[in-house]
């Protein structure tokens, strides 16, 4: 098997920025979805108010991917124009919304993590980094106390909100693993304290995860089957459709300004 | 504005000497500028009225998510997101504003919210057109919420107090939206040349629908003059769409995009436009049901509301289970 060469610094540096980035930007579509169509109007402001955020989020880690990057390339270009193959989001967050419980679990499993990984960052050796992990992670505080919150008062409702919500655990569970899986960029990364290993995650994740999980009396699926590929670039059918439409306007209009 | 044809019960105005004494304590309070506020008298007609009224309102605010919600998926650039993303939810605000103002006079949000569903209340007949293009999304801020601004900001000196508090927050953010909605009508007018025929075909769909926003003339309405007498109405329909016309035109022509009214032209003697008036008999089709989106819309917060029951019986539930849990603890 062929060894491939150790990535440069700024290359990693390039590649986990646009894998953080794609992860708000297609969570923040996803969840922009919502909008005037919740259970209660409290859930739509709160929906849109994550969105929001993650599309604040998503511009600044985009927008830095493109200064380090040195091609001239917006985080409006690397948005909307990349097709689904140069997409690094984690497939957990391109899953369709389903119900608002299946949206409120996927929700709850990536803010955790996005927790983990936010507080890590706040402490990498890139300034530039940790400044935007520590904007960034001032919002997300609040995303997973209300995910959190949310997961334990449907998941001990009634009957109905109970199975709605292990059944959305149970489809969600096996999207989990990619986040913690590290490849050579991540290994080049934590190498150099920039960025945490994926893996340093783990626990602490899975720590709040089931603490707020068995408090919801919803058990953690026993099948340790995990899918990937978002990471690299190889996504489900679903990411073609959410480009199609977030991408529209610039790839029917090239060059135009709004 | 957001609520038209408003009821009042009344068949004519009376006078002060025709009513009983609280009736005229009450009528009195008005002409001299007080506030009512809710655990105060008032008249039956009164606070049935205003409920239809800021009903209404808080429907509009609602339903209005879903035109402009239309295009947060296919925003053209990330900060265009954000902007709409903001604005939608601003409207969702507006709409908690104004349902807890009507709940101080007795209706619940979720009576309401039947109402509107069962198509025993209204929203505005401007959330029944469809935004086919980014374009539409600049005409709906620049137009829409220009025209509910005409409408709220006199409303803040309404004689309800918790309206016109709702109505002082939610003008401040209204003029935000507005000024958005024409920022991205420049970019489009001032584009390439599809982006601006993109402009001027919404300003062709929407300016209309926009004076219908107002209502019919209600100059001879004993509706609107009860209302105006009880200072929940500030101003005709007449007098609000002349404002709204005065303001738009130049507006448009800075854009160079053309109004479509060829009738359209200053009068110098009254100083303002003429113009020409909407089709009422489409504005009477809206209101009955049959604009191009009616049933799109209905049937979309009607099947929010239904895929969201068990959500919400759930934390009622969860509620109840914890509250058991803390008297078993005492
Ligand atoms: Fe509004
Ligand atoms: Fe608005």
């Amino acid at each position: 098997m062929a060894t491939a060469a150790t990535p440069s610094v700024n290359d990693a540096l390039v590649e986990f920025l646009l894998r953080t980035g794609d992860n708000t930007l297609i969570l923040g579509h996803r969840i922009s979805e919502w909008c005037g169509h919740s259970p209660v109007l409290e859930e739509d402001i709160a929906l849109a108010n994550s969105a929001l955020d993650l599309i604040g989020q998503t511009q600044l880690w985009l927008g830095l991917a493109g200064e380090i990057e040195g091609k001239g390339r917006t985080a409006d270009n690397l948005a909307y124009l990349r097709d689904a193959a140069e997409f690094r989001n984690a497939l957990l967050v391109e899953r369709p919304n389903g119900d608002f419980g299946f949206t409120l679990m996927r929700q709850f499993l990536f803010d955790a993590w996005h927790f983990e990984l936010l507080t890590a960052l706040t402490q990498s050796k890139d300034p530039r980094i940790a400044e935007i992990a520590a904007k960034s992670l001032k919002e997300v505080s609040y995303h997973i106390e209300r995910s959190a919150d949310l997961i334990v008062r449907l998941g001990d409702g009634t009957a109905e909100s109970h199975k709605r919500m292990q059944d959305a655990l149970d489809q969600l569970w096996s999207y989990t693993g990619e986040l913690f899986i590290g490849d050579a960029y991540d290994d080049v990364l934590a190498e150099a304290g920039i960025a945490p290993h994926p893996a340093s995650l783990k626990d602490k994740w899975l720590a709040v995860v089931s603490r707020t999980l068995s408090e919801a009396t919803l058990k953690i699926p026993s099948s340790t089957f995990m899918h990937k590929g978002g990471k690299r670039g190889i996504h489900t059918e679903h990411l073609g459709f959410i480009l199609a439409e977030m991408q529209f306007l610039q790839r029917a209009y090239p060059g135009a300004t709004w | 504005m957001y609520a038209q044809l408003v009821k009042t019960d009344s068949d004519r105005v009376r006078g002060l000497d025709e009513m009983s004494a609280e009736e005229r304590a009450f009528q009195e309070r008005i002409d001299r500028g007080e506030k009512i506020e809710p655990k105060e008298w008032m008249p039956e007609g009164y606070r049935k009225t205003l409920i239809r009224q800021i009903g209404q309102h808080a429907h509009s605010e609602i339903v209005g998510q879903l035109p402009e919600g239309n295009w947060i998926t296919r925003a053209p650039t990330l900060e265009r997101k954000a902007i709409l993303l903001a604005k939608v939810q601003d409207e969702a605000g507006h709409g908690l504003y104004l349902y807890c103002a009507a709940e101080t006079l007795g209706v619940s949000r979720d009576e309401l919210i039947e109402l509107l569903h069962a198509g025993k209340m209204k929203y505005s007949s401007i959330f029944n057109y469809p935004t086919l293009t980014w374009a539409d999304i600049g005409a709906v801020g620049w137009l829409v919420d220009g025209a509910a601004i005409m409408n709220q900001v006199p409303l803040q000196r309404t004689s309800f107090g918790p309206y016109s508090r709702a109505m002082i927050r939610i003008c401040k953010e209204e003029s935000f939206h507005q000024r958005q909605g024409y920022d991205i009508m420049m970019k489009m007018a001032k584009g390439s040349p599809a982006q601006k025929a993109m402009a001027q075909d919404a300003l062709n769909r929407f300016w209309y629908p926009a004076l219908m926003m107002f209502g019919p003339s209600d100059k001879d309405s004993v509706h609107s003059a009860q209302s105006m007498a009880w200072k929940i109405k500030i101003n005709t329909n007449d007098e609000l769409r002349q404002k709204f016309v005065d303001q738009t035109v130049p507006q448009a022509h800075y854009l160079g995009l053309t109004v479509p009214d060829p009738d359209l032209k200053w009068n110098e003697e009254k100083g303002g436009y003429d113009f020409s008036e909407p089709d009422w008999s489409e504005f009477f089709d809206v209101i009955a049901g049959n604009g191009p989106c009616n049933t799109e819309r209905l049937n979309a917060r009607v099947k929010a509301w239904e895929d969201g029951r068990w959500f919400r019986e759930a934390l009622v539930a969860h509620a109840d289970k914890r509250a058991a849990a803390r008297i078993a603890a005492e």
